[in-house]
């Protein structure tokens, strides 16, 4: 019995962590940038696409693709974030809403034109394949890398956030822009990273998610929903918070599955309800 | 064009004359009336057409009244569509073809969930706010399809049997009778639209989505008055459902989905929010478009309506009518 | 405001202008088929098929030519396909409907059918009932019953005691469920427990630790193609769920290529059932393999399959009536047609106008170094057995 409900626990918290990955980016581009990027799930679904090119065009190992998910993604990011995105800082949130909406229409359209719409499989190595059994509970070997990736991202990103000098930039441009600018900080180019830095993580979750969900040109919208209860759950700005929610959603949704199949479906939903009525802001939200 | 100008910025001529100014009906208004029921004379095969861009600028409509006058940012409106949908379609399927107390009863049920979630609705701004009408609406696709005794799951309800039109209109197969029932629905519901935002309880509306907290001190209970408008907007937008279920004789699950959900506010900003003719323009621009792409290319249509979207937010701005407003001067300048 | 008026009249007049030439000597054949969003995959599949069929055969039958126009529905939304139905019909004046990959969107265009007395092919939608929505409907793929009460029966026969059954949770997964039990059951084998999966599932491990809690003989599974089999079988892996401990079966959307590709060596072994696959042994289908890939660059699937022989039925149908195309006189031609498909032997029944058809059971095995799936056994000539059983 306990290690049915270990089990169901690990492979919980460690679809919570595929989740996170793909979700922090977003985090902190709503929540320290106030700018709703509804195309968060391109930019995953754009370094799916670059690990599975490299993979088979390239014939890079599956590990080494994935730093190139991560760089590819966050300098086409730069790209529209210098050209479009900056224009709307200041806007208002619908036309956010619309301007990512309309690319993610037009990045599903120009992935289907150059990889079909057929699901894209890839071959993850031998090594990251079957399971490890533990004191007689079963570990999926991918499982325990995707935890091991997010708590090495959870320490690097809060890490980052809170001790580093660029990370106090970040923080200091986003409370108060123009004593940031008066300070000398360039609050531009301290955007355009920050927004590089999480659509960069947004790729690279998109690479590890082949494994688990499958890649085709619809990801960008199948998994908007789930990256937007992340991080309202975890609340706005919050890696922390995000890497919780994540984690929470996960384990209720495989728990919720296991234990009441009949309801499987709808207790996510009923957690985000509940949840979010008793705190609007989110398990760690500030603002 | 009426002489008065009515910009905030003029001397105050008094709430009363103000909201009387708004009341006025302007000749474009007339108009595009007029232009709307050409379709029967000019392009008879689009009827079909005209009747869904119809009942989704309805919806929009119920959208812009929460969205854009009481600055209640929605991503499960569908909620309100389907229930209504399915209220119509089993009701039409259990033997009562009619279709006007079709509507009434669709309003009605749409109208109470609308008052129930209300209560949740009106106590959580922000992006809370949004996420729980997402969560509400996936929660009734989910619901809707474990009940599949009822409302025939993946399926889509079966059985829907409409008598003819007010006793003599069959719902023909050129829909004739689909667009002159849709956009008689629609015009009705703008016009009661209409009078609620021109009217003390609509402009204490728009104070509460500048300021939620500012509104009690002078005498407007924000919350209440939230609720009310909500419970409306549901109902209308139960109204759409039921349309959409009653000329097409049947309902599916993706009535109450996100995408429906995700798509009504998407023409909404498209067209101009908080200024009624928003949604509908916005439907019409965002529907035509997508069935004259989609006919082009079926397979890459959608790279061109999204770059519409970026277009429309790079040029114009507060949408469609938005950009429009500040490309005429002459314009009166109030939201 | 004036000029937002101007620019819808003048959006209304663009829409006027395509009504193409009402040439006697063409037949207008309407195809509705998701082209975008997650089926888009399957409409382009059965698009490709048909395509293949008319490169084959020439775009002239009975003396006229064959014009396809070509419509999106998007995805589930049977209002859409019903009002595209509808514009085919008064706008483009099209001859017959055809197409339709999914269930809701079939049975709405199914109303139009019978109301504007048009000829309709369904190339894909699986649920049983569809044909009974009009009487000029005629179905070119399967029903989900038809390849699972068979199979259960031949599971049930084949020694496997009990069976734990997992489907998705929508109409499709209800039918497999409920048929493979009546089959398996009627062949005297055992359920151990059921259990339905919400179809927006990424995430199996779960439902896959509940049968695994029951360990029963063999776990038989259904979930729609796409991603979700490589997840389920990957999830069962994990588990320690193979084929070398518990039968895993299931309809062959679980073992199509990609799905193959992607689970790797986990996939030995697993049973399924079909009715087409690209491996099937015979020359018909070794030529329709080749020509398609030259054509399209990959390989064709169930839903090629469906639009190939839906292309053969109309341009038989048409030959028969000599290009007449009436409904009830392509309905007509249609009953009792037989044909050998790349599939293998296929008829349409002629009181139910659904497809007969031998239903294959196979095992993924490993030929020349490549996941295959290998017919091990085949029942023949299986009618729907919903619908007959309804005729008692």
């Amino acid at each position: 019995m306990t290690t049915q409900i270990v089990g169901i626990l690990f492979d919980g918290l460690a679809f919570g962590m595929l989740l996170f990955v793909l979700s922090v980016g977003l985090s902190v581009t709503l929540g320290l940038m106030n700018f709703i990027n509804l195309a968060h799930g391109s930019f995953a679904m754009i370094g799916g696409y670059v690990t599975l090119t490299l993979m088979r065009e390239g014939g890079w190992p599956f590990l080494a693709t994935l730093p190139a998910a991560f760089v590819i993604t966050a300098l086409i990011s730069v790209a529209f974030e210098r050209t479009l995105f900056r224009r709307l800082y200041r806007s208002t949130a619908l036309n956010q809403v619309l301007l990512t909406i309309g690319l993610v229409f037009v990045s599903a359209a120009i992935a289907a034109y150059f990889y079909g719409t057929v699901q894209q499989p890839i071959q993850v190595p031998d090594y990251l394949r079957g399971s490890h059994e533990i004191a007689g509970v079963s570990f999926a070997t991918y499982r325990l890398f995707l935890l091991v990736v997010a708590l090495f991202l959870v320490a690097l990103l809060i890490g980052g956030l809170e001790y580093t000098r660029f990370g106090a930039r970040i923080r200091a441009a986003v409370d108060d822009q123009r004593m940031a600018r008066g300070l000398g900080i360039d609050v531009d180019s301290v955007f355009a990273v920050t927004f590089a830095l999480g659509s960069g993580l947004a790729g690279l979750g998109g690479a590890l998610a082949i494994e688990i969900v499958g890649l085709d040109p619809s990801f960008g919208f199948h998994y908007l929903v789930f990256m937007l209860i992340v991080v309202a759950v975890g609340g706005l700005g919050s890696v922390g918070g995000s890497f919780a929610a994540a984690a929470l959603l996960g384990i209720f949704d495989v728990a919720g599955k296991y234990y009441v199949p009949a309801l499987g479906s709808f207790l996510i939903y009923i957690v985000l309800i509940v949840l979010l009525f008793v705190r609007p802001r989110g398990l760690f939200g500030k603002r | 064009m009426p002489a008065i100008r009515t910009t905030p910025a003029d001397t105050a001529p008094g709430p009363q004359a103000f909201l009387a100014a708004q009341t006025r009906w302007r000749l474009v208004e007339i108009l595009f009336w007029l232009a709307l029921l050409s379709p029967f004379f000019l392009l008879p095969t689009y009827l079909t057409l005209a009747s869904q861009i119809a009942i989704t600028a309805l919806f929009a409509l119920s959208v812009d009244l929460i969205l854009g006058y009481a600055g209640i940012i929605t991503l499960g409106h569908a909620l309100f569509f389907g229930i209504g949908a399915y209220t119509a379609g089993l009701v039409a399927k259990w033997g009562w073809g009619e279709a006007i107390s079709g509507l009434v009863l669709a309003a009605l049920a749409a109208g109470f969930v609308g008052y129930v979630t209300g209560f949740i609705i009106t106590r959580v701004h922000h992006l809370a706010l949004i996420m729980i009408t997402l969560g509400l609406g996936l929660v009734a696709v989910e619901a809707a399809n474990s009940a599949s005794w009822l409302t025939g799951g993946a399926d889509g309800l079966q059985g829907v049997r409409m008598w003819k039109l007010l006793g003599t209109f069959e719902f023909d197969l050129w829909g004739y009778s689909a667009y002159g029932y849709s956009l008689g629905a629609l015009f009705v519901f703008f016009l009661i639209s209409r009078r609620i935002v021109h009217s003390p309880f609509g402009l204490s509306l728009r104070g509460i989505r500048e300021n939620l907290d500012r509104m009690p001190a002078i005498g407007a209970p924000s919350r209440a008055r939230l609720h009310k408008i909500y419970v409306i907007s549901a109902a209308m937008a139960g109204v759409a459902g039921a349309l959409l279920a009653q000329t097409t004789e049947t309902v599916s699950l993706e009535t109450l989905g996100f995408q429906r959900s995700a798509d009504v506010v998407i023409m909404l900003i498209l067209g101009g929010t908080g200024r009624l003719y928003g949604g509908i323009v916005g439907a019409i621009i965002f529907m035509i478009a997508r069935d004259q792409l989609a006919d082009m290319n079926p397979q890459y249509w959608y790279f061109w309506i999204g770059l519409l979207l970026v277009a429309v937010v790079l040029f114009l701005s507060n949408g469609i009518l938005g950009g429009l407003d500040r490309l005429l001067p002459r314009r009166r300048g109030d939201a | 405001m004036s000029r937002i008026a101007a620019v819808i009249v003048s959006l209304f007049a663009l829409a006027v202008g395509i009504s193409g030439a009402q040439a006697q000597d063409t037949v207008k054949v309407g195809l509705i088929l998701p082209y975008s969003g997650q089926f888009a995959d399957a409409g382009i599949q059965i698009e490709n098929g048909l395509k293949l069929y008319m490169s084959q055969h020439g775009d002239t039958v009975a003396g006229k030519k064959i014009e396809i126009i070509r419509k999106d529905v998007g995805g589930i939304a049977p209002d859409v396909a019903k009002r595209l139905a509808q514009e085919l019909i008064v706008r483009d004046g099209v001859d017959m409907i055809a197409g339709f990959a999914l269930t809701p969107n079939a049975l709405a265009a199914g109303d139009v059918s019978a109301q504007a007395k048009k000829f309709m092919v369904v190339m894909n939608a699986a649920t049983s009932i569809i044909t009974t929505k009009s009487p000029y409907m005629v179905r070119t793929s399967l029903t989900i019953p038809q390849l699972e009460e068979a199979f259960g029966e031949w599971v049930a026969k084949n020694g496997t005691k009990t069976v734990y059954t997992m489907v998705s949770d929508y109409g499709p997964g209800h039918d497999a469920e409920q048929a493979f039990i009546r089959g398996y059951t009627k062949g005297g084998g055992k359920i151990v427990g059921s259990v339905r999966m919400p179809i927006a599932n990424p995430d199996f491990s779960a439902f896959v630790q509940r049968a695994k809690d029951v360990s029963p003989e063999g776990i038989f599974i259904f979930v729609p193609g796409g991603a979700q089999p490589a997840a389920l079988g990957k999830a069962m892996a994990e588990r320690g769920i193979d084929p070398s401990n518990t039968k895993i079966m299931g309809q062959g959307e679980i073992t199509m290529e990609k799905g193959l590709e992607s689970l790797g060596d986990s996939a030995l072994g697993i049973v399924t059932t079909f009715h087409y696959d690209v491996s099937h042994d015979s020359d018909l289908n070794r030529a329709f393999v080749k020509d398609y890939k030259a054509m399209f660059d990959r390989n064709p699937d169930l839903f090629s399959a469906g639009g190939y022989d839906g292309a053969h039925l109309i341009y038989e149908a048409l030959k028969k009536t000599n290009g007449n195309t009436d409904a009830q006189a392509l309905v007509d031609a249609a009953k009792g047609m037989a044909w050998e498909s790349p599939r293998g032997p296929v008829s349409i029944d002629p009181e139910t106008r659904d497809i007969i058809q031998t239903v294959y059971v196979r095992e993924v095995q490993k030929v020349d170094g490549v996941l295959t799936n290998v017919e091990i056994a085949k029942i023949e000539n299986v009618k729907d057995p919903v619908k007959e059983a309804m005729k008692k």
